[in-house]
């Protein structure tokens, strides 16, 4: 990098780029994934949080005493097929083909929203037990950082909707193709956390 | 008014004369320091009369001289370079193509690195000799702890805002000041009514935070005889300001005269007592305890002074037994606590509007708090007038009618 | 009003007319001040018809010059509030001594001190430093405009929207009481009840997701923007220190969000995170909120290390010494600022295994920093140094700075931090290097690129006025603040007892009223050369013999910054290339292709600041609305797809051969 003067005589090197195709699409793809990452550290502080306080039952009910790991496991199993199937949307999309992508769209939204239906009733249930947020330190973090996933979710299937209309009205153009990516990230990167939640909330939560 | 005042001095301890102060530095350590202090000899962190204050001065003394050995060189050449290659000079080499040098580069990174592995060789060994759970080694330097002494354990409660200060061994209590004998260790156990405070007697040794819930330890001893000041480190609400004590080093004799003094006020500090002296009040009178109710700190410690309250350590062991799922409800009731405050009708420590009831940044005192316009008055709780009502909670509430403005 | 108290409840939350302080005379007088000085601006806007220029030219623009300016003016207005702040503040400690009680009670000094730190820290500090790389870094790097330009307008309004709300406190309700840090169990709703804390979370968490978003696009800015030819070792310093900072930006102000989240939950929800009972833990908080707190520190640091760097090196007329050692430096310090935090508290009793972990890991940080100072040092060696205002800020930063940096280290020995922690001794220490690190180079910063963004040079003699009154002012108010603290006074008190404290307090307020006069000399300096503005105009777009590329287009740059983008061949590419001769080419100009302007970022950022005044004030059907117009709006902003234009060719040959009629002129 400490390159020296050229020697007197040499031809001074091109010093403007004449022809105009020095800038790319400014990293969209590469944007979200920062992005990502920088969510990825709030899920990591409500972890932490979890971790610290994740055994503080306030003299009130534990993991074992609440969890049912079946409700969980079905819940589970909704969000990685639908992880599977936004993967197939995937396909689709690159195949160029809207109505598919479209079809395996609406399936991976109806996943989620089971998931979501689930949760709610899993939650529904633990507070009509006593089990609510404000009982232990233990619950306030169990329903922060469950409910944080489940909010990002939420808010996945209202972009997944509106991507469709989107799709819908304007095909898979470029800048809807990079969405839609942008979103299978999403979807993918919640799903990771989601085994997260499920490997040291519910299994081990239930298991001591 | 001199009965009530303590003698709030931060100036460290009397009869500790500048001259003392200048033979101790001259002795060893570097002069521009000392020319330094000199200026202030109230500094109390400087000239402290505790043995592990003075081994945390002389760490502060050390690391700065070792760092000077850097620092000084480097302001030096700053103005050195500036005035020697200023533009005008003609004279001075003009090397632009002098911009990498591995050698001093080598030297760059070393000189500090030097500095900080020395440095951080005696921090790991200071930390470690000073830690404050650390039961004492020495009262002062070549003179070890004889077999023989017990150290003197003091349980201390910080209060909204004000200090509380239990003997075990010796069944007496006493508010805003304490004593103890010269050259004994003491032992402090310490914890805090409603929010974080730090128990610090600057002249004895350094700080350590007075957690709810929670107990830490300070050990220390003092040198010498004298009246010290103690403070709260840790903004606490409204009379944060007035959180000081009295620190009295005493001879043996008189530290059992005033135990002996303590023992005859007769005030006995019960549970009853304690909740009442809990509430927030600022600028407490000495007040002496001649008995203590047995487990009264622990009770603070536990947060369960109040009758019926579940303890802490209770609450820990249930927990660590896995957590009690049946009789949940019943341990939802004996467990609350922050929120007694609020129903005690006292005001919280940072209530702002609407739940201070008063209107924004009005001249009115906070609940606990002596008015501000009549410095120097009877200074005690304030009782709670008429009016100052209940404070709202976190409420939709509009301040209580009580309150003017 | 209502004769009806819940249908007002419903309507207003807990919002009723005695939230408004009019009986205070202190602030009435402000209120009245500001409403006139508003009314004023407003009607000399519309007076003159500029609200149709305002809005098209400046409120909707995402180009990142205009954005950095207008973080610049914000974070101007906020160190006016917060430094209005610091004057009551010391005046208040130098009066209430012994039998005195000075002039505010405590429940109102208490609010001016959190006022003070929150607001120097993130309304004054951060849109200062994000201002400068805004402007700066997209043409050091030869780009035409960040990455997102739209994300950028918006992270813009996000700060402005949590400044605004943090300002609100001022004129309705109170603000928090519970220092800038909000520690539990003092700031949950037990110990806290009311809108202070509220204020203060939802003032920082709108703020929050702007800094975040805006980390974000400068990273992938300086990632995947970068001019051909330029490798990450031939980034610009300052540069390097703007990635450096935003890194840490991405990685630590999501703790933020989600520490203050919780905390928020404590006070809305009644759950447990931080509460003394129910098995709470307030120490995590503290944990937490030093994960984000002391990686800011450096957040700040970085980007003024990169503009000393690039002023040392300019003023020097030399490439500056020891760039590849710089640049690891830089990102040394970033990589162990994230493993430093709990210095903040050994007092907590953590044990001395940790305590001593920690304290070593903190005076690490010092090792490269030292190498650092070392490193501008021998840039000036064998120099041809020009002491001009910017460069005279550095000869002030140095000794300045490097005192800072020794009572740090002083403070990362955790026996020795027992006796200084919390103390005004800690408090001197962080201003030293705030003042003496961030702000100096800040201004200088200022100074130095003044140019570039306005055409002409700021007037020297305004600027070293204000240098001097800065530095004098510097010294004046915080060597005796080190002092008490060696007294064993500490931090936070309105009321002082022992009166030997007097003197210094005294010594300390006329030293805020030098820096005062510091302020006041830089707006000054600022109208001074407004009005002189063609005396001290420079037309060849490099007045300082410059060494990046920011020298190289014209002052001020056209909006695409580059007609043609520049290839690098080396460290200090404009150098280089008047160096070697380059030939600035004055035809062949395409179409250049731009993003659009759009008003979504203010009208998110407005929605968003009703959203946190009506959670302030439980004012529930409000924030339901805005909530939901925040959604709404950012979903058909997402349907717009009509988001750039290009500039036709022969706009940009009229405006390149302006610029090359200036350079004519100018040369």
């Amino acid at each position: 990098m400490h390159e020296t003067t050229p020697p007197p005589g040499a031809t001074a090197p091109v010093f403007y780029d004449e022809e105009g195709h020095a800038h790319g699409d400014g990293g969209t793809l590469f944007g979200f994934w920062l992005y990502l990452m920088s969510d990825c550290l709030i899920f990591a502080a409500l972890f932490a949080t979890f971790g610290v306080l994740g055994r503080n039952y306030a003299a009130g009910p534990s993991g074992a005493d609440l969890f049912d790991l079946r409700l969980v496991a079905v819940n589970t199993g909704l969000l990685l097929l639908s992880s599977i199937t936004y993967g197939f949307a995937m396909l689709e999309m690159q195949k160029d083909r809207i109505r598919p992508t479209l079809n395996w769209l609406a399936v991976t939204g109806l996943f989620g929203a089971g998931f979501i239906a689930i949760e709610l009733y899993e939650f529904s249930h633990l507070i009509r037990e006593g089990a609510t947020p404000q009982r232990s330190a233990f619950l306030s973090s169990f329903f922060a950082l469950v409910g944080t996933h489940g909010l990002h979710v939420t808010f996945g299937i209202v972009w997944l909707v509106t991507l469709m209309v989107q799709v819908r009205r304007r095909g898979l153009i470029v800048a809807n193709q990079r969405r839609l990516m942008c979103l299978s990230m999403f979807w993918h990167f919640l799903d990771v956390v989601w085994i997260g939640v499920f490997t040291f909330v519910y299994l081990m939560g239930a298991m001591r | 008014m001199s009965d009530t005042a303590i003698p709030f001095k931060r100036s460290g301890a009397i009869g500790s004369p500048c001259k003392k102060l200048r033979r101790k530095f001259v002795r060893g350590l570097a002069v521009f320091i000392t020319s330094g202090l000199l200026a202030g000899c109230g500094m109390v962190v400087m000239d402290p009369s505790g043995d592990v204050a003075v081994q945390q001065r002389n760490l502060i003394i050390a690391s700065t001289v070792l760092m000077l050995l850097v620092i000084l060189p480097v302001i030096a050449l700053t103005f050195l370079f500036a005035w020697r290659y200023r533009a005008s000079n003609t004279d001075a080499t003009y090397d632009p193509e002098f911009h990498h040098s591995t050698q001093l580069e080598v030297v760059i990174w070393t000189i500090p690195l030097l500095i900080i592995m020395a440095l951080g060789a005696m921090t790991w060994i200071s930390t470690h000799t000073l830690d404050p759970f650390r039961p004492l080694g020495r009262l002062a330097p070549n003179k070890p702890v004889p077999a023989d002494v017990k150290p003197l354990t003091v349980e201390v409660v910080a209060l909204d805002w004000k200090w509380l200060f239990i003997y075990p061994e010796l069944g007496v209590a006493s508010l805003n000041e304490m004593a103890a004998p010269a050259n004994v260790p003491i032992s402090f156990r310490i914890t805090s009514s409603s929010v974080w405070n730090t128990f610090f007697v600057p002249a004895l040794a350094g700080m350590i935070y007075a957690m709810p819930g929670m107990e830490t330890r300070l050990n220390a001893v003092m040198n010498h005889e004298g009246d010290f000041t103690g403070l709260s480190g840790m903004y606490s609400g409204a009379g944060f300001s007035r959180m000081n004590f009295g620190f009295r080093s005493l001879t043996q004799q008189g530290f059992d005269e005033w135990v002996a003094k303590a023992k005859a006020a007769g005030e006995p500090l019960n549970r009853e007592a304690y909740l009442k002296l809990e509430k927030p009040s600022e600028a407490e009178p000495v007040r002496f305890f001649g008995s203590v109710e047995d487990g009264l700190f622990t009770a603070a410690v536990g947060m369960c002074v109040a009758p019926g309250q579940m303890c802490v350590q209770e609450m820990h062991h249930i927990d660590r037994m896995g957590g009690a799922a049946e009789d949940s409800e019943a341990n939802r009731q004996r467990l609350d606590y922050d929120s007694r405050r609020l129903e005690s009708g006292s005001e919280p420590s940072g209530a702002t509007f609407p739940a201070s009831g008063r209107a924004p940044r009005s001249s009115e005192e906070p609940q606990g708090v002596i008015p501000r316009d009549q410095p120097g008055q009877e200074r005690g709780t304030v009782p709670p007038g008429p009016g100052s009502g209940p404070a709202p909670a976190q409420l939709n509430t509009r301040p209580t009618d009580g309150h003017q403005h | 009003m209502f004769s009806n108290l819940d249908l007002q409840q419903l309507i207003f939350g807990r919002l009723t007319l005695e939230a408004i302080p009019y009986h205070e005379p202190i602030l009435l007088v402000t209120f009245i001040v500001v409403a006139l000085g508003g009314l004023a601006l407003v009607g000399a806007v519309t007076w003159y018809g500029q609200w149709g220029y305002l809005w098209r030219e400046w409120f909707t623009s995402v180009d990142h010059k205009k954005i950095g300016i207008m973080y610049i003016i914000l974070a101007i207005i906020m160190l006016l509030r917060g430094f209005a702040d610091a004057i009551m503040m010391i005046t208040q400690k130098a009066l209430a001594v012994g039998a005195s009680e000075g002039y505010l009670p405590p429940h109102h000094y208490d609010q001016i001190f959190t006022a003070h730190g929150t607001i120097m820290i993130f309304f004054m500090a951060m849109p200062f430093v994000t201002g400068v790389m805004n402007y700066i870094m997209p043409l050091q790097i030869g780009a035409r405009d960040v990455a997102f330009p739209f994300l950028n307008n918006f992270s813009f309004w996000m700060t402005v929207g949590g400044a605004v709300l943090t300002m609100t406190s001022l004129f309705v309700g109170e603000y928090s009481r519970a220092t800038w840090l909000a520690y539990p169990p003092l700031s949950g709703a037990a110990y806290s009840p009311g809108v202070g804390v509220d204020y203060y979370i939802w003032g920082l968490q709108i703020a929050g997701v702007g800094t975040t978003l805006s980390g974000i696009n400068l990273i992938a800015t300086i990632v995947k923007m970068r001019a051909p030819g330029m490798t990450m070792m031939k980034l610009p310093v300052f540069t390097w220190t703007t990635l450096a900072s935003n890194a840490i930006i991405v990685t630590i102000f999501p703790v933020l969000t989600a520490t203050l989240a919780l905390l928020a939950l404590d006070r809305y929800v009644g759950t447990r995170f931080f509460t003394n009972d129910f098995g709470g833990n307030s120490m995590l908080y503290m944990n937490l909120i030093w994960i984000w707190g002391h990686p800011e520190v450096y957040v700040l640091i970085l980007p003024a290390f990169g503009i000393y760097s690039e002023v040392v090196s300019t003023f020097s007329g030399k490439r500056l010494f020891g760039y590849t050692s710089m640049v690891y430096a830089t990102m040394v310090i970033a990589l162990v600022s994230w493993l430093v935090w709990l210095h903040h508290f050994f007092t907590m009793g953590a044990g001395a295994n940790v305590n001593a972990f920690f304290g070593i890991t903190t005076m690490i940080i010092s090792i490269p920093t030292g190498a650092k100072v070392f490193n501008w040092l021998f840039t000036m060696y064998r120099g041809k140094i020009r002491f001009e205002t910017p460069m005279i800020w550095v000869m002030g930063f140095i000794p300045t700075f490097v005192l800072g940096g020794l009572t740090g280290v002083l403070l990362a020995v955790p026996p020795a931090d027992f006796v200084l922690h919390n103390s005004l001794f800690l408090v001197a220490h962080f201003h030293n290097v705030i003042i003496g690190g961030v702000v100096f180079g800040l201004l200088a910063g200022v100074q130095y690129w003044f140019p570039k963004a306005f055409g002409y040079k700021l007037d020297p003699f305004w600027g070293k006025a204000s240098f001097w009154c800065w530095l004098i002012g510097f010294w004046i108010t915080f060597m005796p603040i080190y002092i008490i603290g060696l007294m064993g006074v500490t931090r936070r008190t309105q009321h002082f007892e022992d009166t030997a404290v007097q003197p210094f307090l005294t010594l300390a307020a006329i030293g805020a009223f030098i820096i005062m006069a510091g302020i006041l000399a830089f707006v000054i300096q600022l109208v001074v050369s407004f009005f002189k503005r063609e005396q001290l105009r420079d037309l060849t777009g490099d007045p300082w013999g410059g060494r990046t590329l920011e020298w190289s287009t014209t002052s001020p740059p056209p909006p695409y910054n580059f007609a043609f983008t520049p290839v690098v061949h080396d460290l200090d590419a404009w150098w280089d290339m008047k160096k070697r001769g380059h030939d600035r080419p004055m035809e062949g100009f395409r179409p250049i292709h731009m993003p659009r302007n759009t008003g979504t970022g203010v009208i998110l950022a407005v929605l968003s600041t009703v959203l946190g005044f009506a959670l302030v004030w439980y004012i529930w059907w409000l924030a339901a609305l805005s909530f939901v117009g925040v959604l709404a709006v950012a979903i058909i902003h997402t349907f717009n797809y009509d988001r750039d234009y290009y500039i036709p060719a022969e706009d940009v040959v009229r405006i390149e051969s302006q610029g090359a009629a200036q350079l004519v002129g100018g040369a």
